[in-house]
């Protein structure tokens, strides 16, 4: 059982799927499904411990050894983020059967969960395998399950936005496929670990100069980076909340995730910062997203679309980092990877919450709300401090690893930027506040009350997790060290 | 002996809690007991770390006692004891709670023992005293705490990146002596220096304080500035540059107090003219100095809170606060009139009461350092502070013209929480001793010589009589309903008009040049509406332009990747 647990990992939600169809009854659907996501999780903090005593696992898939057969692999980079990935799913599942009640007819609740666990499964997937043409399957997986997801929203403009993250999604894809056949060609092989080996053979030829640029490029479209976002925010503002709280606080960090392994891992520091003007393009994308989406967020009314756009920002962030081509700069990305996992998924979970009550989140209907729903506008108000970067709170260990890292190369302008940023950042959560807080309740609502347990529960754990994980930073900072020392221990 | 890690910010942030969840008495209770139970233990602490712990990959220190820490929490303890029994008799939640967590986030402050707790402190203290203001409910009180945040948050802001920078520097955030050799000391330092009041940087203090609720003033008045004289004292003592600011500070506000009408501004720009003694205090660095700053602290937050408690009073009772509307309540109101002229002989530093012990050290220090042009500026401030604060405010609020208000003393609380400030004002005046005891350094100091306890009567009586002479010739400035300016001026109105007019000539140039239109006008004024919800910048966009996107990203790729 133990030596199988990397491929448990994606197979538990995979086989649960298409299980769910067969149960039929909704309850026993969520009940299924929710117990489901909590086993892989369980997987997921085991495979997370293994790694953490006894270093990376490697499974061979059926039993086919490495660069012939598929393979998975465990590290330090990927382990922690299996555990977000599936964390969150299982958090946010159990708050899913009362949020979806108002947003998704009925009827299609059983193949919401479906979609749920296969979009989990592929996310799960790209992140575990060490093959790159797996990364693509399980790419298309999660993203079809994804665009099935944003499309169950009852708001008409749902259908839209899933339509624009289809084209949008398949033009990354597409790219992303064009890069691993490239890298195919020039080597002939498709593991991950393989092809780091073979790449700097053949590294200087244009095949290979376009083969990553197209990789990039494609991993770009599906992390939402500037100016390649705008599938984003229809997405997460249409999708039913729920749906956006899974995604906003896992989908583009497995994005990400991609990013860092094949720059890293599979073309090499060597290759991707020196040869090719990766730094530029990336710094220069990151600044410009922090400040531009955090400026779109701060005129927003909808606040789902607000967060959206706070998120892109955020992805500027975690950019920013791995332009820093250093080891603190990718440590900084890390841990603002799982942070904003957490501080997104309190945030979105708030906002679910709102419009269960009031059908809508749209700032301009929330006056005086946070006397209506204290408890859930308590949460946002922790998560906007959180995404701000206040200390106790993950927002902070993770803003301070970046300035760290920006200072550490001697980019003061960056440094400033960053906190220019969350300054920003304060700007758009105190518009949230000052409407919920210090305005007095308008006549013309309807009777709003406190949201129910069932997402209260999961709301306040990812809000408590925003702030153990802000005083306690040994695990979190631990971690992404290591896996950040393994990343630059291959060039040393 | 119990608990004695137990820091002392902790049975505050506790009572907040309890507070919230309580009423009626019970509350009063808590919130009363607070500051005395933590008084006495910290009475009973004796220097030391006592909690150290790890975070990312420093070590914190978010417990840490030693003499100068001890004595600002000494008086944070009596400040907040008498700013709960002052503020007893109000119904409202939100300045309960926020009180506590005020006194408790000050108390953290002069405790920590690095940086990173000291902000964490410094963040807390400016939101919970935001919301002191916001408690008076109005919309002036409303914009002015928000403007009040906005300073506080740069602060907290400027101390972050200074925090970052000097971590980078020097591989430790223990909060000690930081100067002003680095980057990262000089942010610290700007930081401090806008909680501080700093010339420039004080507008935030007499824009919001005077609009904060009668009981909200006392609690502000003595935490906010103190902490930061205090984060000076640890950071910056010897700063010569402190010298200047600190006797900058002293003089200004003299000028603005003398001219303002509503008296609780007054005793806002006298208190920066009281932190200035102290800055200057730390800024000449000798132990007689720092002694100097701190005991003067240590008072003020006594005699000021005094006087804020006495102009709480007038306008709890009467509810206006402007000199002009005021006068002759002293038929009335005979108990607060001896309070606040105990408070205004205090602040103008009278033999016998605690100002004359404190302000005189500071004097003695700048002119034994052969800071002659300082001493006669502290001097001249001096005088100016019995004019306006000693003067002033007991005239025109209790004497002047009678104006027939016929109001009776406020509540009991008010009145026994005036006058346990009074006890200590005439106390610490007439036993000096009690309170140098506490100092951190041993000078050996008399305040009760000839020379100083002659001088300062002299000027005293002389400033005393340029009042009564002014008054008599009818060329005392008259208390008028007027706005003064101040240099927030230059924020509020300046600024915002210079920034509108750069953007209107940008649109301008945009209109006469059609071709560079569209750029411009992207620029100008229409900015907002760029990224606003219907903006360009923020539309939704039809499919093809996300394509347009990825082609013009990949062709920057490979271009780049091919030259």
């Amino acid at each position: 059982m133990i030596v199988h647990l990397s491929v448990l990992q994606v197979i538990i939600p995979l086989m649960a799927a298409p299980a769910c169809l067969l149960l039929r009854k909704r309850e026993l659907v969520w009940a299924f499904a929710t117990l489901a996501t909590f086993v892989t999780f369980a997987v997921s903090v085991l495979l997370l411990s293994q790694v953490m005593q006894s270093g990376a696992i490697s499974y061979d898939m059926g039993g086919w050894e490495a660069p012939w057969g598929i393979e998975y692999r465990i590290d330090m980079l990927n382990a922690p983020l299996l555990v977000l990935i599936s964390g969150i799913s299982a958090i946010a599942l159990l708050a899913a059967r009362t949020s979806i009640e108002n947003e998704i007819p009925e009827n299609r609740h059983s193949f919401f969960y479906i979609a749920w666990l296969l979009c989990m499964a592929g996310l799960l997937g790209i992140t575990a395998t060490g093959d790159a043409f797996n990364v693509f399957v399980f790419l298309e997986i999660s993203s079809l399950a994804t665009y099935t997801l944003i499309a169950l929203g009852k708001d008409r403009r749902a259908l839209w936005a899933s339509f624009q993250y289809l084209v949008a999604g398949t033009i990354g894809a597409t790219f992303i496929l064009i890069g691993i056949g490239l890298m195919y060609v020039m080597t002939g092989t498709l593991n991950m670990a393989d092809l780091a080996q073979r790449l700097p053979e053949v590294e200087n030829t244009k095949t290979v100069f376009t083969a990553f640029a197209f990789f990039i490029v494609g991993v770009c479209m599906k992390l939402a980076l500037f100016p390649l976002h705008l599938w984003l925010p229809n997405a997460y503002a249409f999708a039913p909340s729920i749906v956006t709280t899974f995604l906003a606080a896992t989908a583009t960090k497995v994005a990400v995730y991609v990013m860092i392994r094949f720059i890293f891992d599979v073309f090499g520091f060597e290759f991707s910062f020196t040869h090719f003007p990766l730094q530029e393009i990336l710094m220069t994308l990151g600044i410009a997203g922090i400040f531009v989406a955090s400026i779109v967020a701060i005129n927003q009314d909808n606040l789902k679309r607000m967060l959206a756009y706070s998120s892109v920002a955020q992805i500027g962030y975690l950019i920013l980092g791995i332009s820093f081509a250093s080891q603190t700069g990718i440590m900084a990305t890390l841990l603002h990877m799982l942070n904003h996992g957490l501080m997104k998924g309190a945030l979105f979970l708030a906002m679910a919450a709102v419009v269960y009550r009031m059908g809508v989140a749209n700032l301009s209907q929330m006056h005086g709300i946070a006397s209506r729903m204290p408890l859930t506008m308590a949460a946002f108000l922790i998560g906007g401090l959180s995404l701000i970067g206040v200390p106790l709170t993950v927002g902070f260990v993770s803003k301070w690893y970046l300035v760290s890292a920006a200072l550490e190369n001697g980019w003061w302008p960056v440094a400033a930027a960053i906190l220019l940023g969350s300054l920003l950042s304060v700007i758009y959560i105190w518009r949230v506040i000052e409407v919920a807080y210090f305005k007095s309740v308008s006549n013309n609502t309807p009777d709003v009350k406190e949201a129910p347990a069932s997402i209260l529960i999961p709301m306040w754990i990812l809000v408590l997790a925003n702030l153990y994980f802000g005083m306690d930073t040994s695990l979190t900072v631990s971690v992404t060290q290591m896996a950040a020392a393994d990343l630059f221990g291959g060039l040393l | 002996m119990w608990a004695i890690e137990l820091p002392p910010f902790v049975p505050f942030y506790i009572a907040a809690v309890l507070a919230y969840f309580t009423h009626g008495k019970l509350r009063s209770a808590i919130l009363l007991a607070t500051p005395i139970l933590g008084g006495l233990h910290l009475l009973m602490v004796p220097e030391g770390i006592y909690w150290q712990t790890e975070f990312m990959d420093y070590n914190l220190t978010p417990y840490k006692v030693d003499s100068l820490s001890l004595i600002f929490g000494y008086a944070f303890h009596i400040a907040a004891f008498i700013a709960v029994l002052y503020a007893l008799h109000v119904k409202d939640t939100v300045q309960q709670v926020a009180g506590m967590i005020y006194a408790g986030s000050a108390l953290g402050a002069v405790f920590a023992g690095d940086l990173i707790t000291l902000f964490v402190f410094w963040e807390f203290l400016a939101l919970s005293s935001a919301f002191l203001i916001f408690a008076r409910r109005t919309t002036r009180a409303y914009f002015a705490g928000i403007r009040y945040l906005i300073f506080q948050v740069t602060s907290g802001v400027l101390l972050m990146i200074g925090l970052l920078f000097h971590a980078a520097e020097t591989g430790s955030i223990e909060f000690s002596q930081i100067g002003t050799g680095s980057i990262g000391g000089w942010l610290i330092f700007i930081a401090f220096g806008i909680k501080c009041a700093f010339p420039f940087l004080h507008t935030w203090l007499t824009d919001a304080y005077p609009e904060s609720t009668p009981t909200g003033t006392v609690f502000l008045s003595a935490f906010t500035t103190k902490v930061a004289v205090y984060a000076l004292a640890r950071g910056y003592p010897g700063t010569e540059l402190l010298v200047y600011i600190g006797a900058a500070m002293a003089c200004f506000p003299i000028f603005f107090a003398v001219i303002e009408n509503d008296l609780r501004r007054v005793l806002a720009y006298s208190l920066i003219n009281q932190v200035g003694f102290m800055v200057v205090g730390v800024g000449i660095g000798t132990a007689l100095s720092i002694n100097g700053a701190v005991s003067h602290a240590f008072n003020d937050i006594i005699f000021k809170g005094l006087l804020f408690m006495t102009m709480g009073a007038v306008l709890q009772m009467t509810g206006r606060i402007n000199g002009s509307d005021l006068g002759g309540l002293y038929k009335t109101m005979p108990r607060t009139t001896l309070f606040c002229i105990v408070g205004a002989a205090s602040i103008s530093a009278f033999p016998l009461f605690s100002g004359f012990v404190s302000k005189s050290m500071v004097m003695s220090a700048a002119i034994e350092q052969g800071y002659d042009w300082v001493w006669l500026m502290l001097l001249f401030s001096a005088a100016g502070v019995f004019h306006h604060a000693g003067i002033k405010i007991p005239y025109f609020a209790f004497f002047a013209h009678d104006s027939g208000i016929r109001v009776s003393d406020p509540p009991i609380n008010m009145q026994l929480a005036m006058f346990v400030a009074a006890v200590l004002c005439v106390t610490i005046g007439v036993f000096p001793s009690l309170l140098y005891s506490l100092l951190p350094y041993d000078t050996g100091y008399n305040p009760y010589d000839a020379t100083h306890v002659l001088a300062q009567t002299q000027l005293l009586f002389f400033s005393a009589l340029a009042f009564v002479w002014l008054n008599l010739r009818k060329m005392y400035p008259p208390e008028l309903r007027s706005t003064n300016l101040d240099f927030d001026w230059v924020y509020r109105r300046l600024f915002p008009s210079f920034v509108k007019g750069v953007f209107d000539r940008i649109a301008a140039i945009g209109r006469l040049n059609s071709a560079l239109a569209d750029r411009l006008v992207a620029l100008s004024p229409t900015l907002a509406k760029q990224f606003g919800p219907d903006g360009a910048l923020s539309s939704t966009h039809p499919v093809g332009s996300m394509v347009k996107w990825v082609i013009v990203l990949l062709a920057a790729y490979l271009i780049l990747s091919f030259i």
